[in-house]
C-alpha cells in the first residue's frame, strides 16, 4: 500500500505543481495516474522514491513513512519503469536485467540467472541475453525496462508513461501483456499516463489529477466511466464514453444468440458459393475453420481466391467485452459480426440487433446495482 | 636525409635517436598524467553537477591561446632561482605541456559525460544507484568514447610541443631540430621533425587500440 498524506509541491513558492493530495494506492493493485499535461502527475509519482522532495506531507509505505528512510535504500525497495526505458547503453540486456538485482546484494551468478528468466517472462527469446540496448527495437527495450525494474522483486513499483514510447500496436501488445504479467506477480503499482484509454483499460484504480495538480476524482475505471464527479472529469474521459463503458461488460457465454453460419473454403467456385450463401456475403475459413475473410458472391468470377476476401471485419474472441463484439458486427460487410474461440476457431456470427439487447441488459443490469 | 638515418651513429650514445625518443616520451609521459589528474575530475565533476560550465569552456579557450614558446621562457625565468639543476628547466617544461593538455582533456570528459543519455541517469537514480556509482557506473563508461578522443588530442599536441623543451637545453627530440638549426644541417632538423611526426601517430594508435578494448561494443555500435 502506498499512502499520499497531504502531499504538496511548491516550486520556488509559487507554481503550485501538488496541492494537498491525499490517496491511496492499495496493494496489489494498478493505479493509474491520469491528468492533463501540467496536473502534477509525473511529479507525485517521482515524490515516491523521493527523485523529487515533497513540500510538505508524507508518503507511507504499508504505513511506513518515506521521508526519513535513506534515499537509496528507499528507491532499491521500488521497481522504476520510465517512458524510454533508460537502459545502459554500455551493458548487454541481462547485464540491465541483473542491475537492481546486484543493488539488493544478490550474487552475481544468482542475479544473472534471475535476468535470464525475467528475459523469457517479458516475452524476449533468450537469443536477446546478449544483446546491447542499440541493436533493440523501442518495445523490446521497454520489456527489457520493465524486466529490470522486476529483477529486485520490489513490492511496490512506480512507471511513468511505460508504453507512450512506442507505436500504438505495439503498445497494445505491450499492454496486454503487462496486465497478464500484473495478474502473476501482483504488484502494488502506481502508473503515470496522458493516455485516458490506457488508464480505462490497465487500472485497477484511476486518479484523474486536474492542472494545478489537485485532485479531481479516484474510482475504478467503470465507476468513472458511469459516474463522472464533475464537468472537468467528464470532459477529460471524453465523447466516447457510452461506447467505452461496453469495454467493461463482459461479452457471457450464451449472453447473445449465436447464429450458425455456413461457411467455404478456398478455392471454392460460384456455383457452390451461390448454393449456401444466405446473402451477398459468404464467410471463408482455412481448413482450421479459422475465419480468413467474407466473400462477395455477386462480384466472384472464378474458383474463390485469396485475394477476392474482403478483410474489413474484426474477430470478437469469446468471453471478450461487448465492445470487440460491437465493433465485430460494425466492421463486417455482411453485418454479421464473427465470434471465434480462443484458439481462432469459429464459433457463429451475431446481429446487430442481438448485441444491442446485449447492451440494453447490461445497462439496466448496471444501472440495478446502483445504490 | 636517407643517409642521416642510415648512419648508425645518430642512432645509438646519449644522444642518440633511442636516448632523444626515450626522454620524449618521458616528457609527455609525466606532463600527460598531470593534464589528466587535473581534467579528468574537473571534466567528471562538471559533466556530473551541470554547474562551472561556463567557467570550464571559458578557461579551456583561454589555455588554448596561450603562446606555449614565451610562457616556457617567462616560467624558466621564475623558476630559475626557485629549483636547482636540470629541475629548474623540466618543470616549466611540464606546466606548459600540462596546460596545453588540459583543455581538450577536461572539454572532452566534460561533453562525454554531458552527453549520456538523461533517461539511463534517471533509471540508475530511481533503482536507487548512489552518486559515486552513477559516475563511475554509468556516467563514466557511457563517456569514455569522448573522453578517449580529448586524450588523442590531447597527446598529439603534447607530443608535438614537447619539440620545445629543446629550446630551454632539454632533451628529447626537439635537440634534433634545435641543433640541426644551429648547426644549419637541415637533414638533421627534418630528420627530427619526421621523428617527431611518426612518434605522434605511433603513441595516437596505441591509445586507438586502449580505447577500442576498453569502450563497450554496446557504445561503438561495433560488434
Amino acid at each position: 500500500m502506498i499512502t499520499f498524506d497531504t502531499v504538496s509541491k511548491h516550486y520556488r513558492g509559487q507554481t503550485v505543481a501538488v496541492d494537498k493530495l491525499s490517496l491511496t494506492a492499495p496493494t496489489g493493485k494498478l493505479t493509474i495516474f491520469v491528468g492533463p499535461s501540467g496536473c502534477g502527475k509525473t511529479t507525485s509519482l517521482r515524490m515516491v522514491n523521493r527523485l523529487i522532495a515533497p513540500s510538505s506531507g508524507r508518503i507511507l509505505l504499508d504505513g511506513e513513512p518515506t521521508d526519513t528512510m535513506d534515499v537509496a535504500v528507499l528507491r532499491r525497495k521500488i521497481g522504476y519503469v520510465i517512458q524510454n526505458a533508460g537502459l545502459f547503453p554500455h551493458r548487454t540486456v541481462v547485464q540491465n536485467i541483473a542491475t537492481t538485482a546486484r543493488l539488493n546484494g544478490t550474487p552475481k551468478d544468482q542475479a544473472l540467472r534471475i535476468a535470464h528468466d525475467l528475459l523469457e517472462r517479458v516475452g524476449l527469446s533468450s537469443a536477446f541475453a546478449n544483446r546491447y540496448p542499440w541493436q533493440l527495437s523501442g518495445g523490446q527495450q521497454q520489456r527489457v525496462g520493465v524486466a529490470r525494474a522486476l529483477a529486485s522483486d520490489p513490492k511496490f513499483m512506480l512507471m511513468d508513461e511505460p508504453f507512450s514510447a512506442v507505436d500504438p500496436v505495439v503498445r497494445g501488445q505491450l499492454q496486454d501483456e503487462f496486465l497478464r504479467l500484473q495478474r502473476d506477480i501482483g504488484k502494488t503499482i502506481i502508473m503515470v499516463t496522458h493516455d485516458i484509454d490506457e488508464a480505462l483499460k490497465l487500472g485497477d484504480q484511476v486518479v484523474v489529477l486536474r492542472t494545478g495538480g489537485t485532485l479531481a476524482q479516484v474510482a475504478t475505471p467503470q465507476e468513472l466511466l458511469a459516474r463522472p464527479a464533475d464537468d472537468f472529469v467528464a470532459d477529460f474521459i471524453g465523447r466516447d464514453r457510452g461506447y467505452r463503458v461496453l469495454g467493461f461488460a463482459e461479452f457471457a457465454k450464451g449472453g447473445v444468440p449465436l447464429g450458425a453460419e455456413p461457411t467455404a473454403t478456398l478455392g471454392a467456385t460460384p456455383e457452390t458459393l451461390r448454393q449456401i450463401a444466405t446473402d451477398r456475403w459468404v464467410l471463408v475459413t482455412d481448413p482450421l475453420n479459422r475465419p480468413l475473410g467474407w466473400a462477395d458472391v455477386d462480384s466472384l468470377k472464378g474458383p474463390l481466391r485469396d485475394g477476392d476476401l474482403n478483410l474489413s471485419g474484426t474477430l470478437a474472441v469469446e468471453g471478450s467485452s461487448l465492445r470487440h463484439v460491437l465493433d465485430a458486427v460494425l466492421s463486417s460487410p455482411s453485418g454479421r459480426g464473427v465470434i471465434v474461440g480462443q484458439s481462432g476457431e469459429l464459433m457463429g456470427t451475431v446481429t446487430l440487433s442481438h448485441v444491442a439487447e446485449a447492451i440494453e441488459a447490461a445497462r439496466t443490469g448496471r444501472l440495478g446495482t446502483q445504490p | 636525409m636517407i643517409a642521416w638515418f642510415s648512419d648508425p651513429t645518430h642512432w645509438t650514445g646519449s644522444d642518440g635517436v633511442f636516448a632523444l625518443v626515450i626522454q620524449h616520451l618521458i616528457y609527455s609521459g609525466v606532463a600527460l598524467f598531470f593534464a589528466c589528474l587535473i581534467g579528468l575530475p574537473i571534466g567528471l565533476y562538471v559533466g556530473h553537477t551541470g554547474r562551472g560550465v561556463v567557467l570550464i569552456a571559458g578557461l579551456a579557450n583561454a589555455l588554448r591561446s596561450l603562446p606555449s614558446l614565451g610562457l616556457i621562457v617567462l616560467l624558466v625565468i621564475l623558476f630559475g632561482p626557485v629549483f636547482a639543476s636540470d629541475m629548474a628547466f623540466i618543470v616549466p617544461s611540464i606546466i606548459v605541456l600540462v596546460l596545453l593538455a588540459v583543455p581538450p582533456i577536461m572539454s572532452g570528459t566534460y561533453a562525454g559525460v554531458a552527453a549520456v543519455d538523461p533517461a539511463a541517469v534517471d533509471a540508475a537514480r530511481g533503482m536507487g544507484k548512489r552518486p559515486l556509482d552513477i559516475l563511475f557506473d554509468v556516467e563514466l563508461p557511457c563517456a569514455l568514447p569522448l573522453i578517449f578522443s580529448g586524450l588523442r588530442s590531447a597527446t598529439l599536441q603534447i607530443i608535438s610541443t614537447a619539440t620545445i623543451a629543446a629550446y630551454v637545453s632539454l632533451g628529447g627530440l626537439g635537440r634534433l631540430i634545435i641543433d640541426g638549426r644551429a648547426q644549419n644541417d637541415y637533414y638533421q632538423m627534418a630528420a627530427g621533425a619526421v621523428l617527431v611526426g611518426a612518434l605522434a601517430l605511433l603513441v595516437d594508435l596505441a591509445i586507438g587500440i586502449l580505447s577500442r578494448l576498453t569502450v563497450s561494443p554496446g557504445l561503438t555500435r561495433r560488434l
